[in-house]
């Protein structure tokens, strides 16, 4: 169609108009409610925004679901990991009696805790599913402190909204935001399947975020960081797994 | 019909003889100039009589089908791609909720995989490709169900679905199938007519795709998120499960591609270069065009 009506111009120029400022107020609005992940830039930001925004609209509150013991999968699997390092070692050979989670950032009270001080807070249980982004999947039981508890013990800041959290591993490290931080389900879990947590499974402690994929379960966690912006971390992508070419959020 | 004069020839009504140019005009002059139609060419422009002298030929396919169609067909061939990249970090099906390499799978196809973990009975471990692969199917999966959303909706009001997709109740009798089975079988050159519309099989094949095949990739890839399955709870249950849902998403993707290479063959059967002409700019051929 060659011909090029006015009122066609004048549609267009309208929709144009409308269509620009409407994703630029959508960009603004994003932006204040935290709707906007630390990788939303670069060639795939548009997919990853749309992806935890709507996520963070719909599943803000949602609890993962919960299986029967007889679910449970017998045996599970847990995924290869890198050969632990001599520190590691060291602390397992101490039966990890020394084993530290370290809580610093914005909080009222930074604290360091060894694993009978965790065990000796409130502890909830649940069995969940973790699914690995590769496609498998197994349903555990995990026991575990909420991390919402460790959260108030070392009185986290009104202004935070990340925790940062590491691995005794090397360049192993994750973050959530406070959706998930909060989250009743999130566990610093230390004990799996009714007993302790097995190091193949991320003993003596592992994050535990059941609605996201398995990569944010991080195993051997030693420090937990409260945080109000992932630029400092890493090269501010929010944690290790998109400096890996894998997406922060994942929650699908 | 009546006698062939220079006139029939000029304006064919029941279509030439000639085997390449069998396509009747259909001038679109007497479209009744409703609020529809015109709140239509204010979204879609042109697409009825209103702005369109009555000399112009209607196109084949309107400015949505073919916007929406080249747009889904390129998040479709990111989405296999980048599908195909994940689906080889772990080539076993399961059913149910959970399933690993420690148990019994479905099935499992005879590839080899890109993770070690996987027991293929390769003796190597392919690339590992999930990263892009996963944000390019999730950012092509939101272009395309954003697209089919516009194209659902646009289709709906511009009457696309009832008039191009809806088969007629005679077409639906097994006389009217078997008429175009057969037709299809003995290899008959299409009626002429047939160019400017779809027959019974290809309405009922595009209505498969467009409202069971799309919707049900859709719900199982969703189905397959731990953030969405924590909201939605009972689309997963539904489906048997996550494993099973991951099931699901894969034998929709065969039938997908297996659509997809049946629709591509028919438009080389049937004239390759008249109907990407069609599906680019609306008009079969340029003899066609105008008269």
């Amino acid at each position: 169609m060659s011909r090029i009506s006015r009122r066609k111009i004048i549609t267009t120029g309208l929709v144009a108009t409308a269509g620009a400022t409407g994703l630029a107020a959508a960009a603004k609005l994003a932006q204040h409610y935290g709707l906007i992940p630390p990788d939303g830039g670069g060639l795939y930001g548009p997919g990853e925004t749309l992806t935890y925004a709507a996520q963070r609209i719909l599943t803000r509150h949602s609890l993962a679901r919960e299986f029967n013991p007889s679910q449970v999968s017998q045996p599970p699997f847990a995924n290869e990991v890198a050969p632990l390092g001599d520190t590691f070692q060291r602390l397992r050979a101490g039966a990890f009696t020394n084993w530290r989670l370290t809580v610093d950032g914005m909080i009222a009270r930074p604290a360091s805790f060894s694993l009978v001080e965790l065990k000796s807070f409130p502890r909830r249980s649940q069995i969940t599913h973790l699914a690995c982004e590769e496609g498998w999947s197994y349903i555990g039981e995990w026991i575990g402190v909420p991390l919402s508890h460790i959260l108030d013990v070392v009185g986290a800041l009104p202004q935070s909204r990340y925790v940062v959290y590491r691995s005794i591993q090397p360049d192993w490290w994750e973050s959530i935001d406070m959706a998930d931080a909060l989250h009743p389900q999130t566990l610093v879990a230390h004990g799996m399947n009714g007993g302790e947590l097995p190091v193949a499974f991320g003993g003596p402690l592992r994050l535990r975020v059941p609605r996201q994929l398995g990569y944010k379960s991080v195993k051997y966690i030693t420090r937990l960081t409260i945080t109000d912006s992932l630029k400092r971390f890493g090269r501010g992508l929010g944690s290790a797994a998109p400096e890996g070419g894998y997406a922060w959020y994942a929650g699908i | 019909m009546f006698g062939r004069s220079w006139r029939d020839l000029r304006f064919p009504k029941s279509g030439p003889k000639r085997p390449k140019a069998r396509l009747p005009h259909r001038v679109h002059s007497a479209c009744p100039i409703g609020t529809i139609s015109q709140m239509a060419d204010l979204v879609w422009g042109s697409t009825s009589a209103s702005a369109v002298p009555a000399t112009t030929v209607r196109p084949r396919h309107s400015v949505v089908v073919r916007a929406t169609h080249w747009i889904i067909t390129l998040c479709f061939l990111a989405l296999l791609v980048s599908g195909v990249e994940i689906l080889i970090s772990h080539p076993r099906f399961y059913w149910g909720e959970a399933g690993n390499v420690r148990t019994p799978p479905l099935f499992k196809l005879p590839i080899p995989a890109s993770r070690a973990t996987v027991p293929t009975g390769y003796g190597y471990v392919l690339p590992d490709q999930n990263g892009w692969s996963r944000y390019l199917h999730f950012q092509s999966a939101w272009a395309a169900v954003l697209t089919g959303l516009v194209y659902v909706v646009c289709a709906f009001f511009q009457g696309h679905f009832r008039q191009n997709l809806l088969p007629a109740r005679a077409d639906l009798s097994w006389r009217g199938l078997s008429t175009v089975i057969a037709q299809h079988l003995q290899r008959r050159p299409a009626r002429p007519e047939e160019a400017w519309s779809y027959n019974v099989l290809q309405r009922l094949t595009y209505l498969l795709v467009i409202f069971v095949l799309f919707p049900l990739i859709i719900w199982t890839g969703l189905a397959m998120s731990p953030a969405i399955a924590s909201a939605f709870p009972a689309a997963v249950a539904v489906l048997g499960g996550q494993q099973s849902a991951r099931t699901i998403h894969f034998f929709v993707t065969v039938l997908l591609v297996l659509f997809l290479l049946v629709h591509v063959a028919m438009v080389c059967l049937t004239g390759f270069r008249n109907r990407m002409r069609a599906m680019i700019t609306g008009r079969p051929a340029p003899d066609m065009e105008r008269v």
